[in-house]
C-alpha cells in the first residue's frame, strides 16, 4: 500500500476535465496472472518490491525497487495525428539500497513518457522498462529485476513461496471512510531472492558486485485517487515473520497530527488471515531520527499495537531518506526495518520495510 | 654645462627636447597621435564586437546543446525519429535527449521564433538551461499540448506575460497557444520558446520528426572514436556533431567578415605609423643642427637614438591610450545600436555586451606603441648615423633620407608580393592576398625617391634643353636632385591613392557585378515565398493549386528551398529544387563556366547544379560525380554546372524540382515565381494571392523592389569605403603637407638666395606648386598603378577566397579621375600654403640665419 507517490503528484496537477478513467469498485475479483499487468485506464498504478538481502559475509542489506506509472491528465488522440511522444503514460522508477556499512540509503530515479521500448509498463503480464531498468514475470511466477543506477545495482530474481495475499476485501483496499477512496491492491510476501547487488562505496572508486540472498515483499496496487482533502501523510509496514507470516499495517494523518484511517491484517504461513480496523491499530513512535539534509524529522522507530499484539518496529539504520524531488517531487523516509513481538506476539521476528510520509518540512516541488 | 652622464641630466634634457619637440610642432604630433588612435581604436573595436558577438553566439548555440557530447542531426532539417531508441539504446550512451526545432512564423513579425520541442524528463540534465518553469499549481504543463514556455527577450517581444495567447503560423494555419511560464536560464537577447516534442509533431504537423538527439557518453568513452564509429553506421544522411563544431561553424560564418574588418584596422594602424614616420623624419631633418650641436656637446648617438624613439613612443604610447578608449566605446556603441555583426546578419538573436579585456587591451596599446616605435627607428638610425660636423652646416637634410635609394629591398618586395597573390587561402582566410598587397605598397613606396629621381632627372635634362619657364625648370631640378626629401609626400599619395583606386576599382566591380547577376536571376513578375525562417512545411499541393488558379497568374514555378549538412564543420549548405532547364539552366542560373549536357549524364544520375561556394568548399567539380543525403541511400548525383551566387556564401545546390519530389517524396514548396498574363499587374495578382486563406504567411515582392533592396544593402554595406577613401586622401595631403612644411623652413635660405637673384615671391610659390604638383602626378600615375594592381588582387584572389564567389572587374574611370584632379588641386594648395611662411620672410634675413 504506497499511495505516497500519488497523493503529492496528483495534488500538484490540476486535472482537466473528466478523461475516461475506470472505477475502483468492490467485488471485482483480480484476475490473475492479467492483473499482475499494468492497467492504463487507472491513473496511477505501482509495483514496489522491498526485502533484506544478506551477503556471502552475512552482512544485512535493505533494498527498494519501484516502477509506478502515472496516466497524466494528457489524453492520447487517437488516429494518424498521434505522436508516438505523446506524454499520456509516465513511467517513474526508484531503486535503493540500504548499506550499514554505508551508513546510509543510496538511491536513484528515473521518469520518462512511455514509448519507443524505451519506457513501458505492458499489459498482461508484468513487463516494466525504464531505459536499461527493467522488471518482469516469468509464466511460472519468477519475477526477474535488473536496475544498474548511479552508486549501486541490482541483479535479482523472485521467486514465490506463497499463495497471492489479496488485501483488503478480495483485492479491494479502502484508504480513507469514503467507498471511492480505495485501490485494487495485492501482495506477494515471501519471495524468497537470489542475485547479485553492487554497493555503494564510501571511497567513490568502483566496487565489485557480491552475491545475495534473502526474502523480499511485492506490493502491485492501482487506483484513480486515494487521498481525502486534508490528508498529511502516513505510516506505514509489511514484513516477513521468520515463522512464513506476512504482516502489514499502516495509518493515514492528517495535518493536525491525528489518525484519519488505520488498518491491519496477518497471514499466517497455513493461511489464515486476520484484519484489524482502525480500532484495533496503533502506531506509537518510540525514537525520532532528524535528517541533516532536509531538517525533517522521522519516527523511526514505533511500536504498533494490534488487537493484543504488539510490534516494535526498528530501523537497519536511520538515514533512509529517500530524496525523490525530481521524479515524484516527494521527500520521504523508507527503510528496512526488523519487527520484534510482544504482548499476544512475543517471540516472533520478522523483517520488513516502513514508509514514513509527510513528516518533510519544507516539501517545496522542485521543476524537472 | 652639465654632464649628461648622470641619470637625473639626461631625464632633464629628454623632458626638455620632448617639451620643445611639443610645442613647436603640437599640431603634427596630434595629428599622428590622432592617426594612431584611429587604427588602434579600430583594430579594438572590431576586436570587442566581434569577440562579443561571438561568444555570446557560441555561449547561445552551446546553451540550446547544452551537457551534450554528442548530437546526431540530419542532413536536412528532419529526421525520422526511429533513430532515437536505436540511439538511446547504443552502448557507451548513458542519456539520450531528442529534440524537434522550428522556427516559427508570427503573425505580423518579420523575424521567427525558435521554438524547441522535447521531452521534458530527458532534456532535464541535458540542456539544463532550457528546463521550461510551469507554475507550481500546473506541474504537468510541461507535457500539455496547448502550453509554450519563453525566454524573457521572447515574452518581451511578443509582449505576453504568463497565462496569455500567442498565435503562431504553423506552415499556414494558425495555432493558439497558452504561455504557461519561462525557461531557466536564456541568454540576453535569445528568443526561444520551448514545448513539449509531442505537441510540436502534432501542430506542425511533423509527426515522426526529429532535429537532432543530444547524447551523453559514459565515462570513458572515447567521444571521438564513438563518433566515428556511429557516423560511419548512419551514413551520410545522418551527422554526428560534437559541441565544438558549433563554434567552428559559427567561426566560418563570421570569419572573411570579421578579418576583413581587421584588415581596414590594419590599414588604419599602417597610416599612422606612416604618419609618425613624417613626422619624426620631418623632426629630424629641421632639428638637424641642433642635434649635431648636441652631438658635439657630449650626447652620444644611442642617447640620440633613444631620444627620437621616446618622442615616437610617446606618441603611440597617447594615441594608444586614446585608441583604447575610443575603441570601447566604439564598440559599445556600435553594439547597442546596430548588433554584433553592425547589420550583417552573421550573429542573429542575440545581445552582446562589450567587456574590458585587460589583455587584449594590452595587445592593442603595445601594438600602437611599435607601430609608433618602427615609424621613428629610421629617423632615429639616420639623425645617430650622421656626422655632427657635417649636419650643421645648412643643406645637409637630403642625406637624411639616403637609406631609400636602394632599390633591391623594394623591388624584393614588389616580387614577392606578386608571388603571395598566387598563393592559395589559408585556413579559409586570403593571408597571403593581403599579405600581397601590403607588399606591392611598402614596395612601391619605398621604390618612389629612386622613381621620383629618374623621371625627374629625365624631364629636367629635357626642359633646360628646352628653355622651359623657371618656376617648373627650378622644380623639375630639385625633384631630380633631391628625391629623399620628396619620398615623404610622394609615399603619402602613392598609397592613399592606390588605395582609393584599388577601392574604386573592387567596389565598382561588386556592383557592377550584383547588378548583372540580379537582371540574370529576377525574370519572373512577382516572387512569393512562405513566411517563416524554417524548414517546417511549406504550401501543400492543393495550395500550390489554388495558388497557381488565381487569376491573371500565366505560370507559376514553384520551389522547395531547404537545408542540407554536408559537413558538420561547416554551416549547412542551402538546397533548391526548382523548376530548371537542364539543357539551359543559363536562362535561370548565371553559370560561370561550362555546363553539362543532359547527353553527359549517366543513366540513374540526378544533376545538380553547384554555386561557385561549392567548388571553394567543398571541391566540387564540373561532371562530378557524388552521393548527397538527399533521398534514399546510394542515389548518385552528379554536378551539370557552376552557378554565381552572390547571396549564400556557405554555398548552394540547385536542383530539378521534379527530381527532388521524386527522391525525397517531399511534395511541399516554399517559395514561387509567378509570371503574369499580360493584362494584368502585379498589384492585382498579389492582392488576390493575399486574400487566399493561407495568404497571411505568404510574402510577396517584385523584382523591382528585390533588386533596389539588394543595392541598397549593398551600398550600405560598402559606405564604409567611402569613408576610407576620404581618410586616404585626406593622409595623401598630409605627407605633401608635411613634406613642404618642413622644406619651407628647411629651404628658408634657398628662397632667400633666389629672391636675391632676382626670382619673385610669386615665381617662388608657382615653384612650390609645380614641384607639389609634378610630385603629386608622378604619385598618382604610380598610385593608378598600384591601385589597379590591388585591386585585381582584390577582385580577383581577395574577394573569391573571403565570400567564395566571383566577380568581373569593372573598372569606374570617371571616378578615379575625378579623384585624381581633386587630389592634384588640394596637393599643390597644400604645398603652397605650407610654402607661404618661408617665402613671406624678409629675404636678407633669410639668407643670413644660416650663419
Amino acid at each position: 500500500m504506497r499511495w505516497l507517490w500519488g497523493a503529492l503528484f496528483f495534488a500538484a496537477t490540476a486535472w482537466a476535465g473528466a478523461a475516461q478513467v475506470a472505477d475502483v469498485t468492490p467485488g471485482r475479483a483480480i484476475d490473475w496472472p492479467k492483473d499482475s499487468g499494468a492497467h492504463p485506464a487507472y491513473r496511477i498504478e505501482w509495483w514496489y518490491v522491498t526485502g533484506w538481502l544478506e551477503t556471502p559475509d552475512h552482512q544485512p542489506l535493505g533494498f527498494q525497487v519501484t516502477f509506478f506509472r502515472s496516466g497524466t491528465t494528457h489524453e492520447a488522440k487517437g488516429g494518424e495525428d498521434v505522436s508516438a511522444f505523446d506524454p499520456s503514460q509516465l513511467i517513474i522508477a526508484h531503486v535503493a539500497l540500504a548499506d550499514p556499512a554505508y551508513g546510509r540509503l543510496v538511491h536513484d530515479q528515473n521518469i520518462a513518457r512511455q514509448g519507443f521500448g524505451l519506457a513501458y509498463a505492458k499489459v498482461g503480464q508484468t513487463d516494466l522498462r525504464l531505459d536499461t531498468w527493467h522488471m518482469t514475470r516469468a509464466p511460472d511466477g519468477t519475477y526477474t529485476v535488473v536496475a544498474d543506477a548511479t552508486g549501486l545495482a541490482l541483479h535479482i530474481t523472485l521467486t514465490p513461496t506463497q499463495p497471492l495475499m489479496l488485501q483488503g476485501e478480495q483485492g479491494y483496499s479502502r484508504k480513507g471512510p469514503l467507498a471511492g477512496q480505495a485501490s485494487y491492491y495485492y501482495s506477494e510476501p515471501q519471495l524468497k531472492v537470489h542475485g547479485s547487488v553492487r554497493r555503494p562505496s564510501a571511497t567513490g572508486a568502483a566496487s565489485e558486485s557480491v552475491a545475495v540472498t534473502g526474502h523480499a515483499w511485492l506490493d502491485h496496487e492501482w487506483s484513480n485517487s486515494l487521498m481525502t482533502a486534508g490528508t498529511a501523510g502516513w505510516d506505514w509496514f509489511g514484513a516477513n515473520l521468520d515463522d512464513g507470516a506476512a504482516l502489514t499495517a499502516f495509518r493515514v494523518r492528517d495535518s493536525g497530527g491525528h489518525v484519519i484511517w488505520a488498518h491491519a491484517t496477518l497471514r499466517d504461513r497455513d493461511g489464515h488471515t486476520t484484519q484489524f480496523g482502525p480500532a484495533e491499530v496503533e502506531f506509537i513512535p518510540e525514537r525520532q531520527w532528524r535528517s541533516p539534509r532536509t531538517d525533517s524529522v522521522y519516527p523511526v522507530a514505533f511500536q504498533v499495537r494490534m488487537g493484543a499484539m504488539r510490534w516494535h518496529v526498528s530501523p537497519l539504520i536511520d538515514d533512509q531518506e529517500l530524496d525523490a524531488r525530481e521524479s515524484t517531487f516527494m521527500v520521504y523516509w523508507e527503510g528496512a526495518v526488523t519487527l520484534t513481538g510482544d504482548g499476544a506476539s512475543a517471540g516472533r521476528r520478522g523483517r520488513g520495510y516502513l514508509e514514513l510520509t509527510g513528516y518533510t518540512r519544507n516539501a517545496t516541488l522542485q521543476a524537472w | 654645462m652639465s654632464t649628461p652622464k648622470t641619470g637625473r641630466g639626461l631625464t632633464t634634457l629628454a623632458r626638455w627636447m620632448l617639451g620643445a619637440q611639443w610645442r613647436s610642432h603640437r599640431g603634427r604630433a596630434l595629428v599622428a597621435m590622432v592617426t594612431i588612435a584611429l587604427g588602434v581604436g579600430l583594430g579594438y573595436a572590431v576586436y570587442l564586437i566581434n569577440g562579443a558577438a561571438f561568444n555570446e553566439f557560441s555561449a547561445a548555440a552551446r546553451s540550446l546543446s547544452g551537457q551534450a557530447d554528442l548530437q546526431v542531426r540530419g542532413a536536412q532539417p528532419f529526421m525520422d525519429e526511429a533513430i532515437y531508441p536505436r540511439l538511446a539504446m547504443r552502448v557507451g550512451v548513458t542519456a539520450a535527449s531528442p529534440v524537434l526545432e522550428v522556427d516559427v512564423a508570427l503573425p505580423g513579425k518579420s523575424t521567427t521564433l525558435k521554438v524547441l520541442g522535447m521531452d521534458a524528463f530527458r532534456a532535464r540534465r541535458m540542456t539544463p538551461d532550457l528546463v521550461s518553469i510551469p507554475s507550481s499549481q500546473a506541474m504537468l504543463d510541461v507535457l500539455a499540448d496547448d502550453a509554450l514556455f519563453l525566454s524573457p527577450s521572447a515574452k518581451a517581444w511578443l509582449g505576453a506575460q504568463d497565462g496569455a495567447h500567442v498565435t503562431l503560423l504553423g506552415g499556414t494555419s494558425p495555432i493558439t497557444l497558452r504561455v504557461a511560464g519561462g525557461i531557466l536560464r536564456a541568454r540576453p537577447g535569445q528568443r526561444i520558446g520551448v514545448m513539449d516534442i509531442a505537441a510540436v509533431q502534432t501542430h506542425f504537423h511533423l509527426q515522426g520528426k526529429l532535429s537532432h538527439v543530444d547524447l551523453q557518453l559514459a565515462r570513458g568513452v572515447d567521444s571521438d572514436a564513438f563518433r566515428q564509429a556511429l557516423q560511419s553506421e548512419l551514413g551520410t544522411h545522418l551527422v554526428v556533431d560534437a559541441p565544438s563544431d558549433v563554434e567552428s561553424r559559427t567561426d566560418r560564418l563570421s570569419r572573411a567578415y570579421r578579418i576583413n574588418m581587421n584588415v581596414l584596422a590594419l590599414m588604419a594602424l599602417f597610416t599612422g605609423a606612416f604618419l609618425v614616420f613624417a613626422t619624426q623624419a620631418a623632426g629630424v631633418v629641421r632639428q638637424r643642427a641642433q642635434l649635431a650641436m648636441l652631438r658635439v656637446l657630449g650626447m652620444t648617438r644611442m642617447d640620440l637614438v633613444r631620444q627620437i624613439l621616446l618622442e615616437g613612443g610617446l606618441l603611440g604610447l597617447g594615441g594608444g591610450v586614446l585608441g583604447i578608449a575610443l575603441g570601447f566605446m566604439v564598440a559599445a556603441l556600435a553594439l547597442r545600436v546596430f548588433g554584433g555583426d553592425l547589420g550583417g546578419g552573421y550573429f542573429p538573436g542575440v545581445e552582446p555586451r562589450v567587456a574590458f579585456e585587460p589583455i587584449a587591451s594590452a595587445i592593442f596599446l603595445l601594438l600602437g606603441v611599435g607601430v609608433a616605435l618602427a615609424g621613428s627607428l629610421v629617423p632615429a638610425l639616420e639623425a645617430a648615423k650622421a656626422q655632427p660636423a657635417p649636419a650643421l652646416k645648412a643643406g645637409s637634410e637630403e642625406l637624411a633620407l639616403a637609406p631609400f635609394g636602394t632599390p633591391w629591398p623594394a623591388l624584393a618586395c614588389l616580387v614577392v608580393g606578386v608571388a603571395l597573390a598566387l598563393v592559395p587561402p589559408v585556413n579559409g582566410v586570403p593571408v597571403a592576398g593581403y599579405g600581397a598587397m601590403a607588399l606591392l605598397l611598402v614596395g612601391a613606396i619605398a621604390l618612389m625617391p629612386r622613381l621620383t629621381a629618374m623621371v625627374f632627372r629625365r624631364a629636367s635634362a629635357r626642359r633646360v634643353a628646352r628653355q622651359g619657364n623657371v618656376a617648373t625648370m627650378l622644380a623639375l631640378a630639385r625633384l631630380a636632385n633631391a628625391p629623399g626629401q620628396a619620398s615623404i609626400a610622394m609615399g603619402g599619395v602613392l598609397s592613399s591613392f592606390a588605395l582609393i583606386v584599388a577601392m574604386a576599382i573592387m567596389v565598382a566591380s561588386f556592383r557592377v557585378s550584383v547588378e548583372h547577376w540580379l537582371a540574370h536571376l529576377l525574370s519572373a513578375d512577382i516572387y512569393g515565398r512562405v513566411v517563416q525562417g524554417g524548414d517546417a512545411a511549406g504550401l501543400r499541393p492543393d495550395q500550390q493549386a489554388q495558388v497557381a488558379a488565381v487569376g491573371g497568374i500565366a505560370h507559376v514555378a514553384f520551389a522547395r528551398v531547404s537545408r542540407l549538412t554536408l559537413d558538420v564543420a561547416k554551416p549547412p549548405v542551402a538546397l533548391i529544387a526548382r523548376e530548371l532547364d537542364a539543357a539551359d539552366p543559363d536562362a535561370t542560373l548565371q553559370m560561370t563556366g561550362n555546363v553539362l549536357q543532359p547527353t553527359s549524364w549517366h543513366s540513374g544520375e540526378t544533376p545538380v547544379w553547384a554555386s561557385e561556394a561549392m567548388v571553394d568548399l567543398y571541391g566540387y567539380r564540373l561532371g562530378q560525380r557524388l552521393e548527397l543525403p538527399v533521398g534514399g541511400r546510394g542515389e548518385r548525383f552528379v554536378v551539370a554546372g557552376i552557378w554565381r551566387d552572390y547571396v549564400r556564401q556557405t554555398g548552394a545546390l540547385q536542383m530539378r524540382v521534379a527530381d527532388y519530389r521524386r527522391l525525397t517524396g517531399d511534395v511541399s514548396a516554399t517559395d514561387m515565381s509567378i509570371t503574369l498574363r499580360p493584362s494584368t499587374t502585379a498589384t492585382q495578382v498579389i492582392h488576390a494571392l493575399k486574400k487566399l486563406p493561407f495568404g497571411d504567411a505568404l510574402e510577396f515582392s517584385q523584382p523591382g523592389e528585390i533588386r533596389a533592396r539588394t543595392l541598397t544593402t549593398f551600398d550600405r554595406a560598402f559606405a564604409v569605403t567611402y569613408l576610407l577613401e576620404a581618410v586616404a586622401m585626406v593622409i595623401g595631403l598630409f605627407g605633401v603637407g608635411a613634406t613642404f612644411s618642413t622644406q619651407a623652413l628647411a629651404r628658408a635660405h634657398e628662397f632667400g638666395m633666389l629672391r636675391h637673384v632676382g626670382v619673385t615671391v610669386r615665381q617662388i610659390l608657382a615653384m612650390i606648386a609645380a614641384e607639389a604638383g609634378w610630385l603629386t602626378l608622378l604619385g598618382i600615375a604610380m598610385g593608378c598603378a598600384l591601385g589597379f594592381a590591388i585591386s585585381l588582387i582584390l577582385v580577383f584572389v581577395v574577394n573569391p577566397q573571403s565570400f567564395h564567389w566571383s566577380i568581373s572587374l569593372h573598372v569606374p574611370w570617371a571616378e578615379i579621375v575625378m579623384i585624381g584632379c581633386a587630389m592634384l588641386v588640394s596637393s599643390c594648395v597644400t604645398a603652397v600654403l605650407a610654402g607661404h611662411r618661408a617665402v613671406s620672410m624678409d629675404a636678407v634675413r633669410a639668407v643670413r640665419e644660416d650663419w
